[in-house]
């Protein structure tokens, strides 16, 4: 069953590549005139099938493990989310679209994880989850879904205007034994292949994601390690300043693009 | 407790083609990986799926090491009357978890 599916995946990739190599000739762009795409659009058609559908999306088993943990008390304080939060539906609505965000505990940029421990520390009085534990990605995950089909809305606090530009310039940074920078990739060369596999364009728009390679869900900085160990740099360590100055500039490039959380990816 | 999503249609007609989608939580585990200490990491997969339509086996399958984590195994029955689909899942640990679902038949 998943071989044959497997196989059928990329035969899609495939058509969707001679689709992409057909109107990248006329500039591929929305009537608007932005040409960003998010990685849904280079995915095959049954891998997109099965994000859009709730009952396939395997990112949904993590969503609902995230709502139980959302009323579960914790902690010393034995609080629920719940408990101060109340619906997550209606409290967290266009919440994750926000991260990261500035954090006036820190003075810089923290990520919805962080957010999340942050207050699970001083509101719950309980021990952080650990970086792509099960429970963190849950969370973040059923977080943010109550903020899909939202645009992103990263990019217009000026508090976070240096981050950001911290961000861009590791964007541009070559790095590793083979000398490349992210925007090597996602920015010169989206929609040519690399190995068997289609460049896109680098919007982080659906994290966590379920990365049918992993068989599992991950954060973006998970996704990043991978990137950075591929090109064979040394990658930042979870949860270090300059992978989310790197989350926050991917964040504003993303700006106004819709919300996919939780998406599936190849 | 593995978590599920399970779509049946809620309503059919008499004779009708229902396409039957689930989804479990589980590691599937294959026997063949090692753990950080060099071990085998012992097999645990779902073997063995079932479901039932009032109480009539209606689909069963066998699963091996190969198939991913969290598999999603999708069917179709011809809906004949109103009631009950039961679901469950077997693993190598001897767990299984029952899933059921209505279906009123028009």
């Amino acid at each position: 069953m998943s071989a044959g599916s497997r196989r059928l995946s990329f035969l899609g990739v495939g058509l969707v590549m001679s689709a992409l190599v057909g109107s990248a000739a006329v500039g591929l762009a929305d009537a608007d005139g932005d040409s960003r795409r998010s990685g849904f659009d280079f995915m095959g058609p049954q891998t997109q099938a099965m994000q859009g559908d709730d009952t396939s999306n395997p990112g949904m088993l993590a969503v609902l493990e995230g709502e139980d943990i959302w009323n579960r008390k914790a902690g010393a304080a034995d609080k629920s989310c719940a408990d101060c939060h109340g619906d997550a539906a209606r409290s967290m609505h266009g919440v994750a679209a926000h991260y990261p965000a500035f954090d006036t505990g820190t003075g810089g940029p923290i990520n919805l994880d962080q957010r999340i421990n942050t207050c699970r520390e001083k509101n719950q009085e309980a021990e952080p989850f650990p970086w792509e534990s099960e429970e963190i990605l849950a969370l973040s995950a059923y977080v943010g879904l109550q903020s899909r089909g939202l645009p992103v809305q990263v990019g217009d606090d000026t508090r976070l205007a240096g981050a950001i530009k911290a961000g861009g310039e590791a964007f541009h940074r070559k790095q590793g034994q083979l000398d490349f920078s992210c925007a090597d990739c996602h920015d010169a060369n989206w929609g040519r292949k690399l190995g068997g596999s289609v460049i896109p364009q680098g919007h982080a728009t659906g994290y966590p994601i379920y990365r049918l390679e992993w068989q599992s869900m991950g954060s973006l900085q998970r996704r990043l390690r991978n990137c950075m160990a591929g090109g064979r740099a040394e990658p930042y360590s979870y949860g270090s300043p300059e992978f989310v100055e790197l989350e926050l500039y991917l964040m504003s490039r993303s700006r106004g693009m819709a919300v996919e959380t939780p998406a599936v990816r190849p | 407790m593995a978590r599920t999503l399970i779509n049946v249609p809620p309503t059919a007609k008499r004779g009708e083609v229902v396409e039957i989608k689930t989804l479990i939580s589980h590691p599937m585990e294959t026997g063949f990986r090692t753990g950080p200490d060099g071990a085998l990491i012992p097999r645990d997969i779902i073997h063995r799926f079932t479901c039932t339509y009032n109480g009539e086996e209606i689909f069963s399958a066998d699963l091996f090491p190969a198939i991913t984590a969290n598999p999603f195994i999708t069917f179709t029955t011809v809906a004949t009357e109103s009631g009950e689909l039961a679901l469950s899942w077997t693993d190598d640990k001897g767990q299984t978890q029952m899933e059921t679902a209505k279906i009123t038949v028009e």
